[in-house]
């Protein structure tokens, strides 16, 4: 049991990591905290690709000759660079909106803007009288 | 020599013309011509996905070798009477969409920020039409998340006219993302289990390796990522505010194609990826698919009578028609898939024509459309109205439009199920759906203008567009046989085992 344990440690940090994160995007009230938290469950997904890609004893795949060489798997790596590139735009457009709706609610907690919605929720119409001026 | 390149790289000038386009749009510092370079994206687009129906209509299955690298080691895309069916529908739309677009953006949008919306609307098309093509797991991610991010980027457009898009978009980056994170778990899974990213390859791996949990979880996240990008009850509520706050001719794009492409996504996992092992596919459409297609309609339906919103109503009643496209599909008979495919296509013809004419509500009204903003606007605007009518009969299903089409042959294929139940639940909720369509047309066509209203000015710009698709709406009432063929020919290729 144990030994079942310590030898898929890297798999349990992986659960741990990613119901952490899940957690806080659906606990959270805050929106900041809610970007974090799903930085935190995106990583968790990374760290499963690069554990399914590493070989125990395997080596970095440049072929060096010697046919006994264990390399590891380098497709899941390059797949979670990818992977990466996405999470960091999505964190980015997420904090932007939140830029933004901070800008427009005066606040960044939802249950504030759910408030300030409530209170004054009338449309803003850039042309106040649109097609009839022209 | 040219056109022969050009005929034989078809599915990748799809997605490429469009996302090529996009930051020379970015940069143009004029509306009209950002606008120009959108249509003529589209445009090239459809004019490619018709090209490719027509070479596979005989049931012809082109793979296309991204780069000239061989499958699995490159990246595949496919087109087959299944996929080249979806193009074309999400390409016509698309197109219509961009037409309409013009007006309803120099309205709702700044014109120092035109350029930049219509780049995100060009990542949006092409992003779609690689997801409905790519045979690589890993890259229909990417091009899940491309479309999903320039589509948030569109919805927070909305901001200028109604600060809550902001909210709608956030939600919807969130939720979205924690769905294509779930894909990718899946993803993960399935390649442990097989040591391959080509579908096609999983498909034929799959029924031999001895996968055990790691199959059921593998599928399971793949599935329940889709879900939520493709709005199925439960995970469909970040749609109703996402449609219903941003710009009119934003819902009109995503409303038409969005989620069409993430249900042919669905489609493909179930029948082409999971083909081999049809025992889990069985238990998971017949016990979770379907409960919970039926339920999204009961939900979308019941919310949209109680909205008073018009474009949130008909957000909400996007999560019903969704759900009719879920059961067809998840029926999992010829007959039922093809329903679902016809569907798909109808369902685009009646949103597109349903959030174009609410964008022209919209902009002759300059305020939300509401059940009070719009009460007596049939004789205001004529035009635009008798379109929004006939469109709306199409929803209930009403024969001679493309609605009843579907309806018949959802109908006929849960029939030959002998679901019973499932078939008086169908029926009860096509009769809901009568109640909200009743309200808005009451209050539009029978209640006279408040007094002293202004006159309103009708946009052929809009209307024009906003009529193709009212008329495809009664064309396909009357003549349905492309479709139903087209459809039949889908059904068969997905059916057929392999991708």
């Amino acid at each position: 049991m144990i030994e079942q344990l310590a030898g898929s440690w890297n798999y349990i940090i992986v659960v741990i990591l990613m119901m952490t994160g899940l957690f806080m995007v659906i606990a959270r009230a805050n929106l900041v905290k809610k970007m974090i938290g799903l930085s935190i469950f995106q990583t968790s997904v990374f760290i499963f690709y690069i554990s399914l890609g590493k070989m125990a004893g395997g080596t970095a795949p440049i072929l060096d000759g010697n046919p006994d060489t264990l390399y590891s798997n380098p497709l899941p790596h390059v797949l979670i660079l990818t992977a990466i590139v996405v999470g960091v735009a999505t964190t980015a457009l997420g904090l932007a909106l939140i830029l933004r709706i901070n800008e427009a609610f005066g606040s960044v907690e939802e249950d504030e803007i759910i408030a300030a919605k409530a209170s004054q929720s009338l449309a803003r119409p850039k042309r106040p009288t649109s097609e009839a001026a022209e | 020599m040219m056109g022969a390149a050009i005929l034989t790289n078809l599915p990748a000038l799809l997605v490429v013309v469009p996302l090529l386009l996009a930051p020379f749009s970015a940069v143009l510092p004029i509306a009209g011509l950002a606008w120009v370079l959108a249509l003529v994206g589209t445009g090239i687009s459809f004019l490619a996905a018709l090209m490719l129906q027509s070479v596979t209509e005989n049931g012809v299955r082109i793979s296309y070798h991204l780069g000239n690298w061989e499958p699995p080691w490159g990246i595949e895309f496919v087109v087959d009477s299944a996929s080249s069916l979806t193009l074309v529908v999400m390409s016509a739309l698309g197109f219509l969409a961009t037409l309409a677009a013009r007006r309803l953006v120099a309205i709702e949008i700044a014109d120092k920020d035109s350029g930049k919306f219509y780049a995100a609307w060009l990542l949006v098309v092409g992003g779609l039409f690689g997801l409905v093509m790519t045979a690589d797991a890993f890259n229909l991610f990417v091009f899940l998340e491309i479309s999903a991010l320039a589509s948030v980027i569109l919805i927070g457009t909305g901001a200028g006219t109604d600060r809550r898009a902001l909210v709608a978009g956030y939600h919807y980056l969130v939720i979205g993302a924690v769905g294509a994170t779930f894909y990718v778990i899946g993803v993960g899974f399935v390649y442990a289990i097989t040591g391959t990213l080509n579908m096609g390859d999983m498909a034929s791996r799959l029924p031999d390796a001895a996968g055990g949990a790691a199959l059921y979880v593998g599928f399971g996240f793949m599935v329940a990522g889709m879900l939520v990008k493709a709005a199925i009850f439960p995970v469909h509520i970040w749609l109703p505010a996402a449609y219903g706050y941003a710009p009119s001719a934003v819902s009109t794009l995503l409303a038409a194609i969005a989620t069409k492409a993430a249900l042919y996504v669905l489609a493909r996992i179930f029948f082409t990826i999971f083909g081999g092992t049809p025992d889990i596919v069985d238990i998971a459409l017949s016990n979770i698919i379907v409960p919970l297609a039926v339920g999204g309609i009961f939900v979308g339906t019941i919310m949209a009578i109680y909205e008073a919103d018009i474009k949130k109503m008909f957000a909400h009643s996007s999560v019903a028609q969704i759900g009719y496209i879920a059961l067809g599909l998840a029926l999992a008979t010829p007959a039922g898939i093809s329903a679902g495919f016809i569907h798909i296509g109808n369902h685009a013809l009646i949103k597109g024509g349903i959030f174009m004419a609410i964008g022209g509500f919209v902009a002759a009204l300059g305020a939300r459309a509401s059940l009070e903003t719009i009460t007596g606007i049939g004789r205001r605007m004529p035009i635009t109205a008798t379109a929004f009518l006939i469109c709306g009969l199409s929803l209930a299903g009403l024969p001679l439009t493309a609605g009843f089409i579907s309806k018949l042959y959802l109908v006929r294929a849960i029939l030959e199920t002998d679901s019973y139940a499932i078939l008086a639940l169908v029926l009860i909720s096509s009769a809901l759906s009568v109640v909200y369509l009743w309200k808005v047309m009451e209050v539009m066509w029978m209640q006279p203008a408040p007094a002293r209203s202004p006159k309103l000015i009708e946009n052929p710009a809009i209307y024009l567009p906003l009529w193709m698709v009212a008329l495809g709406n009664i064309w396909f009432g009357i003549d349905a046989s492309w479709i139903v063929g087209a459809a039949r020919l889908a059904a068969t290729a997905l059916l057929g085992g392999g991708a």
